[in-house]
């Protein structure tokens, strides 16, 4: 007989919660970490680098004098940091990431392990181009994928994020009316009131006129209202489509054929490109111009808010104005264009130093192999069957927006809330609490405390009806009453909410010695 | 003394041939806690309606509006010091600039406090 | 189809809860012709067949690592330690979005607050944001951040600016008429730039070591540009120099920008890179970019959040400072843990190793017969005049797996008078046996 005779318990023998505050502030796997400044060593170094010759000074005499006073941890003080603090973060691996109009989706790790072949991480944007022929016909065949995906004749992939895209296009526009003569005199760009941000601050980057387009009842853009705007001063238009209410613009054929009938172009904002891919092609409803977020449609990391990578499709009637440098195919193999004068074109200029993410065209590429065209097609339809479902399952507590069925992504208002004394924040605070990321929140404008939901293609049912259950819940308890639970969300993050007022009104951007500590750096 | 307030949520006072302005309650309230306050130089003038401060929450910017044309007489400091008197006192302590008027007629075109309140529901 | 969760059956019961029967019913706004076009693609391939593919594109391309290598010019090969690679990858990281729910991303913050704090103090600066998408297109927001201090328009630029920064920077200004005016490319690290400068001047644009690798003075210039008015824009496309180089805070500048790429980041053949943008306490409302800052939560602990969100495009909308988004946050934290890992130190020592060896390789090259070392100083990059066109001997020594530098002519391909120069980058990863053999194959290809 086997005798416990370290008298060890093996169950649980209270289940009193009062004592939950610990002495450290951890919380079992969760560990409070510092700053590296705060007791790093200032003289440490974690590397271990050949001792230098001591030959030779050609520094011209601008030699540093001053400390730079940044600490060096060793390996693993170093490693338990930032996996501490990776440990802070909530990540698509984990579970559902339901941010509207970011789309998402699972990041294969073949992706991540294609980018880092040596022939292609390990090359030089500026060694000869006979020794990276491989990388110019990786970027010439995903160039071919999405023309063909888009049935556009042309792309510019320098452009290093979707923002970046917007302004390709932009000024694509722009030198196309300059080549007309009509860049004084178009100087209004539309766009919708649900746009992205970026599209007007685009907009005014190339230094046009922002006119905002009215949304009709149903959430699309308002065709009277877009048509009275046209004239002879309108260089183009900026449209999302699908639109940031997840709906298609139906009425885009006749949008595409005004704008072009009043001498403008039509931007299309690619954000919510993964709803279609395969499944309609833009370069059939008549757009101009479009960027494509690899991160996004393409499933590239987010990486915490980038790198990002935003190719430009554009039409016959914008690519000769399209950024250097490109990738040509010809008869010795691929060349890379880089001069504005190399070809007959009237390339509007340079986006970036050297020829776009390189790193993310790689992984792209990965994705739409393994996806194939079928899969592509497939990866949208699940992309909007799985919105549509969430939408269903959910309008019997919560309010949508709109009548009717959704593209990738379900968009409801606060009606819901309504005298509850909960609003959109503290729902999606509340959301932390259960597991979730929340849904974008207070976006698009023209919604009243506006949830946007896009589960992506990467949801399984099982995932999708968990998450369902949950909102149901929360949406019961709001009505119910409990409103103060839904005020102090989220308690078991990290960290409860924080004071953003405080942080804008005196604003703390670094680390800073404390006064002893800085006199005595300061002394040395 | 007149009071009279813009559609743009601004209040102007005029006190002999000095207008002091500021933003309403309404517009603190909409704003929620202010953050920042960006105020014009003092001898510069303005037309009506154009920019002529910036004040900041955490969630929203807005341009301050000339609600009368003239010159900046005065500039209220204090409340770039510490933007969060804009919510505690719009109509009176947190006051933004005091403005020489041009043109004094253009005050009819502005809202007496009546109409101000049925302006804003 | 290995990424798709959903089976038939799933999507079955799925399309009766919605209530429609066919798929194409959701898409039935799409105009009907355009659905479901014939696409030209191949259909879904295993991982296996993806990897034979990609592997085989990758083996056409010479890795830096796989022999001698010169080539700099913005880019530099240096060595990532393993724990740089491993820490991006973990999932939290990697697969995690703008921390815009700051409760359940004080991971992502609390590094973009050391990388801001790092960024600051190796420029010699007083803060610096979460990042830009490289060096080059901070240059551009740079420009574009002195107009809307000095509300001036005009824009000096150095001949010693890397030409393809100073054509990102002039394409997005010339746009909005804004002039440029570029002061000539002097080999040599001359140029009259201070004549340049007058009472309408915006901006100065400078780079050190500049592309020529010649270390640039900045505090005159600064002087000449303040006397006027204007700012002084620093640009530093190896970060590494800082080890080494007094930073253009001390002489100076008030903009800072930078490519981080040789810090924690691979080559990736351009992108994506991180670029660092760092500025005076005063003009910090005025940069484009996210920007992290510390705050306390509702229980009193310290955490983090974006701040100053205002400047930023999704609240501006057309008067945003910029219409960036995404920055640059995976890179960032290379960096940052790269950094972690050196601390100033290390930073000191890896800067020396590459002087050094560049040092070596430049005395060693210049000492062949008809080869002119151009620069009076350097830092680990150095330009040298060869007795006939570059880029036809770069492709020679190609040719014996020696890749030589950047030739005059892919960076000011209308100059002729660039066309032999050679500009060659030396860094930690270069042996003794790299630099014999580059000197001794340019002997043979002379």
């Amino acid at each position: 007989m086997y005798m416990n005779n370290q008298g060890r318990p093996t169950r649980p023998e209270t289940d009193d919660m009062t004592h939950s505050e610990t002495c450290t502030g951890n919380r079992a796997l969760q560990i409070e970490e510092s700053l590296i400044f705060e007791g790093g060593d200032m003289d440490g170094t974690g590397v271990d680098l050949p001792k230098p010759k001591g030959s030779g000074n050609r520094l011209g005499g601008l030699e540093r004098q001053s400390n730079i006073n940044l600490p060096g941890l060793a390996e693993p003080e170093a490693m338990r940091h930032f996996v501490r603090l990776s440990q802070k973060n909530y990540a698509i691996d984990m579970g559902p990431f339901p941010l509207g109009s970011c789309t998402m989706k699972h990041n294969p790790r073949l992706n991540e392990k294609m980018a880092r072949l040596p022939g292609f991480g390990d090359i030089h944007p500026l060694q000869p181009v006979s020794t990276v022929q491989g990388a110019l016909e990786l970027i010439y065949t995903l160039a071919t994928w999405l023309k063909e995906l888009t049935g556009m004749p042309a792309v510019a992939m320098s452009p290093k994020a979707g923002a970046h895209g917007e302004l390709c296009g932009m000024m694509a526009i722009k030198a196309a009316l300059e080549a007309r003569g009509e860049a004084d005199t178009r100087i209004r760009v539309l766009a919708p009131e649900s746009a992205h941000g970026t599209n007007p601050a685009t907009a005014a980057q190339c230094g046009f006129k922002v006119d905002s387009i009215p949304a009709d009842a149903t959430g699309r853009v308002d065709l009277d209202a877009f048509r009275e705007k046209l004239g002879p001063d309108v260089a183009g238009i900026m449209v999302t489509n699908p639109n940031t209410c997840g709906l298609f613009e139906r009425d885009i054929r006749a949008i595409a054929d005004a704008v072009h009938e009043a001498g403008g172009y039509f931007y299309c904002d690619g954000a919510n490109f993964n709803a279609i891919t395969g499944k309609v092609r833009p370069g059939d409803l008549g757009i101009d111009a479009m960027h494509i977020n690899l991160h996004k449609t393409f499933s590239t990391p987010h990486g915490g808010g980038g790198p990002g990578s935003g190719p430009t499709v554009l039409s016959e009637a914008l690519a000769p104005f399209a950024p250097i440098p490109y990738v040509v195919s010809g008869k010795d193999g691929f060349e890379l264009v880089e001069k504005r004068t190399q070809d007959e074109g009237q390339s509007f200029g340079r986006m970036t130093a050297f020829h776009g993410q390189m790193g993310m065209f790689v992984r792209a590429l990965s994705y739409m192999l393994s996806h194939g065209g079928d899969g592509l097609r497939q990866a949208a339809e699940d992309a909007v069957l799985n919105a549509n479902y969430v939408l269903a399952r959910l309008k019997t507590e919560m309010t949508p927006a709109f009548e009717g069925t959704c593209m990738h992504e379900a968009l409801f208002d606060d009606r819901f809330l309504a005298d509850t004394g909960v609003d959109t924040l503290d729902f999606a605070k509340a959301m932390i609490d259960e597991g979730y990321h929340p849904m974008t929140m207070y976006f698009p404008l023209v919604v009243h405390g506006a949830m946007l939901i896009e589960p992506t293609e990467s949801e399984s049912k099982q995932e999708l009806d968990r998450f369902c259950d949950a909102l149901l819940s929360l949406a019961k308890e709001a009505k119910a009453g409990k409103t103060s639970k839904f005020k102090a969300a989220p308690v078991h993050a990290p960290r409860r909410r924080l004071d953003e007022t405080g942080a804008a009104r005196k604003p703390v951007l670094r680390w800073t010695p404390p006064a002893g500590d800085a006199a005595s750096l300061a002394a040395e | 003394m007149t009071l009279k307030f813009t559609e743009d949520h601004e209040w102007v006072k005029i006190d002999g041939d000095i207008a002091t302005v500021g933003i309403t309650a309404h517009a603190a309230e909409q704003l929620g806690d202010v953050v920042f306050v960006e105020l014009p130089e003092t001898g510069k003038s303005f037309g009506q309606n154009d920019d002529m401060a910036v004040v900041e929450s955490v969630k929203a910017a807005s341009d301050v509006y000339a609600p009368i044309s003239g010159e900046i007489l005065e500039v209220n400091n204090d409340i770039v010091e510490a933007p969060e008197k804009v919510n505690e006192d719009p109509a009176g302590a947190a006051w933004f600039v005091k403005i020489k008027p041009s043109d004094m007629s253009e005050l009819d075109k502005l809202m007496d406090e009546a109409a101000y309140k049925d302006f804003i529901g | 189809m290995r990424y798709l969760p959903l089976n038939e059956i799933d999507r079955a019961q799925m399309r009766e809860v919605i209530g429609v029967t066919d798929i194409d019913e959701l898409f039935a706004d799409v105009p009907g012709k355009t659905l479901n076009p014939s696409l030209d693609l191949p259909d879904h391939q295993g991982e296996l067949q993806v990897e034979t593919i990609l592997g085989e594109m990758a083996a056409k391309n010479r890795a830096a690592g796989a022999g001698p290598f010169f080539v700099g010019a913005g880019a530099y090969k240096h060595h990532v330690p393993a724990t740089v690679d491993h820490i991006i990858q973990r999932s939290e990281f990697l697969t995690s979005y703008t921390p815009y729910q700051p409760e359940i991303a004080q991971g992502t913050l609390q590094y973009l607050f050391e990388f801001q704090t790092q960024v600051a103090a190796l420029t010699g600066m007083d803060v610096a944001n979460a990042s830009m998408y490289d060096g080059s297109t901070a240059c551009a927001e740079a420009a574009l951040m002195a107009k809307r201090i000095t509300k001036r328009s005009r824009f000096v630029m150095s001949g010693g600016l890397h030409p393809h920064y100073a054509s990102v920077t002039r394409t997005n200004s010339e746009l909005i008429g804004d002039e440029v005016i570029f002061a000539p490319s002097a080999p040599d690290g001359q140029g009259g730039i201070l004549d340049l400068i007058d009472d309408q001047t915006s901006c100065v644009i400078v780079q050190t070591p500049d592309i020529f690798g010649n270390v640039r003075d900045l505090t005159p210039i600064a002087e000449a540009a303040h006397e006027k008015g204007a700012l002084l824009i620093a640009v530093v496309t190896e970060i590494v120099s800082l080890g080494a180089l007094k930073s253009p805070g001390e002489m100076g500048a008030d903009i800072v920008v930078a490519e981080g790429q040789s810090i924690g980041v691979s080559l990736n053949y351009g992108g994506p890179y991180v670029g660092l943008f760092a500025t005076r306490q005063k003009y910090v409302r005025q940069m484009p970019g996210r920007l992290c800052g510390e705050t306390t939560d509702a229980a009193g602990q310290r955490g983090f959040v974006l701040t100053l969100s205002t400047r930023e495009q999704h609240i501006r909308r057309d008067k945003a400072t910029s219409n960036i988004c995404t920055n640059s946050g995976l890179c960032a934290l290379a960096f940052t843990v790269h950094m972690s890992l050196l601390g100033g130190t290390g930073l000191r020592q890896l800067a020396t190793l590459n002087h050094e060896a560049a040092c070596d390789a430049a005395d060693a090259l210049s000492g062949i017969d008809g080869v002119e070392l151009v620069n009076t100083s350097f830092f680990n990059e150095f330009t040298m005049r060869l007795p006939r066109n570059a880029e036809e001997v770069v492709e020679d020594l190609a040719k014996c797996n020696i890749i030589a530098g950047v030739p005059g002519g892919r960076l000011w391909p209308d100059d002729e008078e660039m066309a032999n120069l050679l500009i060659v980058a030396a860094t930690e990863c270069v042996t003794p046996q790299h630099i014999e053999a580059f000197a001794t194959a340019l002997k043979e290809v002379l």
